[in-house]
């Protein structure tokens, strides 16, 4: 099976933000990266598949040439190669301008089936996937918790609010976005990280007319639905404080 | 004209559908006509409980290949109705089910879509979707470009249901013909599923305390298990916990998990992303114990202290065992 999944790098969890000049955007200069977090649990369940059914996993992202960074820590924890859509716009592109960056070069590969995460962990749109796979003209199914391939058919259970799930049949190819959780995250050994500097990144220029959906007017830190009163101390003068305020105060002790 | 896409199931209304009307009437503001329009199979219960707002009309897109929710089935049918009433916006609620046709929508129509969208304001003449960005650490004004109609996901809990203005009389219902190309379906879904009997009901929980990243071990688990009992209180996780499997799934707070309001909520070492926040926002108290200053737990948080959870978890436990 040709397994395509598609990631993209994104700012750490500890990174503090900082807003350019114009306040639109925020000083790249300032980042460090990490691989989005639902990708990573996309790149696991592709690998567990290929081990199960034989065939390559093809790591797929669209970016300025800093994504390499994580192309390689992919090709590390076991996919076979890679295809790079390089473009230094592609930075901040919104998730309709991801997908039509990598849906030529990706509807080339004739894949089974394509994985990604559910959403970012920095824009956070929640449309990569789905409208990549209205560009490749195959069905689609979101937040999805198990896959199970049986020749061209596919199964997969997909979560819905509080608590319930659903199974879901459809036709390969197919895309799929993927839940958090869904397996438990291998990590790259000595060995992968070896191998992977072997491994072919193929690098495809942007198609030319991309043209952006979202115009960020302003970015700002958002502004506080509560008065919080922010105790201070020692850890046990604010505890102490925390606790009569709780009592005397808000009255829930 | 607006154009709201309320959500049902199996003839019961989604209640979001109702915080997207109230974003509608606000972005309206008394001028532009909004119409709502629900999908899916025996709809006249739904029609008439949406006819009570203060709308134009409301229109029922009634299929029996609707019955049973696919993307494939409702972007076809949403797509015709798009066509035949050309609204300038159309309004969802950011629900689950939203999230997986809406995009597919925007792309066939080739339309920009924003999601998640918490506040509509004016900027420079241009209306600007407020949405957050980062995990929550900032806020972006986004203005959609291309031709009309612009598509947009309210986020649940963002604007007030029982803010929707109602109307005089009730409002017109119709029918909207759609031709459902039912070979063009390609999901096949089967009935939902809950995967255990839920053995704990954190929603009549009266303190509840919450973990998160910031534990950083399963072993440190223990720490919040005690606050907990200091506190008498239960036990309750964000996702990355249950992720791991250092908690049960059914202790888990969110979007994904367990929706609650308790009179006490103490939130240690969790940064607040959004997916949290909706689970949670609507407790009495929010106490938010965090080593990083900025994060956006504590714009929910009536009290809150940043510091070493591993510190302040010790020192709580000992000042609530003074009394």
């Amino acid at each position: 099976m040709k397994i395509a999944v598609c990631i993209k790098q994104v700012p750490t969890r500890e990174w503090q933000p900082r807003l350019n000049d114009d306040k639109t955007w925020v000083r790249e200069q300032d980042v460090s990266y990490e691989m989005n977090e639902p990708d990573a649990y996309a790149l696991e369940e592709s690998l567990r598949l290929r081990e199960k059914h034989g065939g390559e996993v093809v790591v797929c992202s669209a970016g300025p040439a800093r994504v390499q960074q994580v192309i390689r820590e992919a090709l590390a924890r076991g996919a076979d190669r890679a295809l790079h859509v390089e473009d230094d716009a592609l930075g901040p592109a919104d998730a309709f301008t991801a997908a039509a960056a990598l849906a030529p070069a990706m509807a080339e590969q004739k894949f089974d089936l394509i994985l990604t995460g559910l959403q970012s962990d920095d824009q956070g749109h929640a449309q990569f996937g789905p409208v990549l796979a209205e560009k490749l003209g195959i069905p689609h199914s979101t937040i999805i918790m198990e896959v199970i391939v049986s020749g061209t058919e596919l199964r997969v259970k997909r979560e819905l609010e509080g608590g319930w799930f659903q199974h879901i049949a459809m036709p390969l190819p197919a895309l799929l976005t993927i839940q958090s959780g869904i397996n438990t995250l291998r990590y790259a050994t000595l060995k992968g990280i070896m191998a992977a500097k072997k491994k072919e990144i193929i690098k495809v220029a942007a198609p030319a007319g991309l043209a952006a959906r979202h115009k960020i007017v302003a970015l700002y830190a958002p502004q506080k639905s509560k008065q919080t009163v922010m105790i201070t101390g020692s850890p046990a003068e604010a505890a102490k404080e925390l606790v009569r305020r709780l009592r005397e105060e808000a009255r829930v002790l | 004209m607006i154009l709201v896409v309320a959500e049902q199931r199996d003839g019961k209304l989604n209640r979001a559908s109702w915080e997207a009307i109230a974003a509608a009437q606000q972005l309206a503001g008394g001028a532009t006509p909004i119409k709502i329009a629900v999908a899916g199979q025996a709809l006249s219960g739904v029609t008439a409980e949406l006819s009570a707002a203060a709308v134009t009309e409301v229109i029922a897109v009634d299929d029996a290949a609707l019955g049973v929710y696919t993307p494939d089935g409702f972007v076809q049918a949403l797509q015709q109705l798009i066509a035949s009433v050309s609204p300038a916006v159309v309004l969802f609620a950011h629900t689950y089910q939203t999230r997986d046709f809406s995009a597919t929508l925007a792309s066939r129509l080739d339309r920009a879509l924003v999601t998640d969208v918490t506040a509509i304001r004016s900027v420079n003449g241009a209306t600007a979707y407020a949405r957050p960005m980062f995990q929550g650490k900032l806020v972006a004004d986004v203005v959609p470009q291309g031709p009309a109609p612009h598509l947009v996901t309210i986020q649940i809990g963002a604007f007030r249901a029982d803010a929707v203005g109602k109307g005089a009389a009730a409002a017109p219902v119709s029918a909207a013909s759609v031709t459902i190309d039912t070979a063009a379906i390609r999901q096949k879904p089967e009935a939902p599923f809950q995967e255990a009997k839920q053995a704990v009901d954190l929603s009549q929980a009266e303190r509840i305390v919450s973990v998160g990243r910031g534990i950083k071990t399963q072993e440190n688990i223990a720490v919040a298990e005690q606050l907990a009992k200091a506190f008498g209180a239960e036990l309750a996780a964000s996702r990355p916990i249950c992720d791991n499997g250092w908690l049960p799934m059914e202790r888990q707070i969110g979007s994904s998990g367990q929706t609650v309001a308790p009179k006490l909520y103490v939130a240690l070492g969790i940064s607040g992303a959004i997916q949290h926040l909706v689970g949670m926002k609507g407790s009495r108290t929010i106490v938010a114990i965090n080593k990083d200053a900025d994060a956006p737990i504590f714009e929910v948080a009536d009290y809150g202290i940043q510091g070493d959870l591993f510190e302040l978890a010790p020192a709580l436990i000992a000042e609530l065992q003074k009394s």
